[in-house]
């Protein structure tokens, strides 16, 4: 039964870092391929780390925090490293997919510049 | 039955890895080259996490976290170097 369970966790693990990593090569710019790389990879990583702290909790009888550590460090820290590069590739002026359709960033910040020169 | 679907599991991140290591060599710009290495970052811990699994030993759990916090660090080092080739500042500029 528990072999099943941390079975299942990591075939969930991995097929969702296969689909992360495949949503990174056919993604058309950064901001798709940022979507891909800070969700489903994310997400793959923290369901292996659940598979094998279940595994060495009720095989092994051990209880190792490092794992759940590691869970909390992914979780947080991930999508706070995705909007960094987000920020940094947009004040470069990386270009978007030529086909992409909507843009607040830069509607607000035109915005915000015409609000200041007419001050 | 566990060991066999852990190995498979081990050629799919290996597989992810590969993958990804492309969009490395041929990403257009760094900031590409860059979300790359950070999910490689991210991938290596599962990867490593299988490894401890099949091996049946916890020796790898330190490397487990210390990966996570370089693979960070890194990320949002190339992302200020990326913004303005500094990587700390007081916010003045």
């Amino acid at each position: 039964m528990t072999e099943v369970i941390v079975s299942i966790f990591l075939i969930i693990g991995a097929g969702l870092s296969v689909i992360g990593s495949i949503g990174i090569i056919r993604f058309p710019d950064v901001y798709g391929r940022l979507h891909a790389a800070t969700k489903s990879a994310t997400l793959g990583v923290i369901s292996i780390m659940i598979g094998i702290f279940l595994y060495f909790l009720i095989v092994q009888g051990l209880f190792v925090g490092k794992f759940l550590l590691t869970i909390l460090f992914v979780f947080l820290t991930a999508p706070v490293a995705g909007f960094m590069i987000a920020k940094s590739a947009y004040n470069v002026k990386v270009k978007m997919w030529d086909q992409s359709t909507q843009d607040d960033l830069g509607r607000d910040l035109k915005k915000y510049k015409q609000h200041e020169k007419s001050q | 039955m566990l060991y066999t679907i852990a190995n498979v599991c081990l050629v799919l991140m290996a597989l992810s890895i590969a993958v990804l290591f492309i969009r490395v060599i041929i990403g257009p710009t760094l900031s590409d080259r860059v979300v790359a290495l950070d999910t490689i970052g991210i991938n290596l811990i599962g990867f490593i996490g299988i490894i401890m699994l099949i091996q049946n030993t916890i020796a790898y759990s330190e490397v487990i976290l210390v990966i996570a916090i370089l693979a960070f660090v890194g990320s949002i080092a190339f992302a200020k170097f990326i913004e303005g080739g500094v990587v700390i500042d007081r916010g003045d500029r």
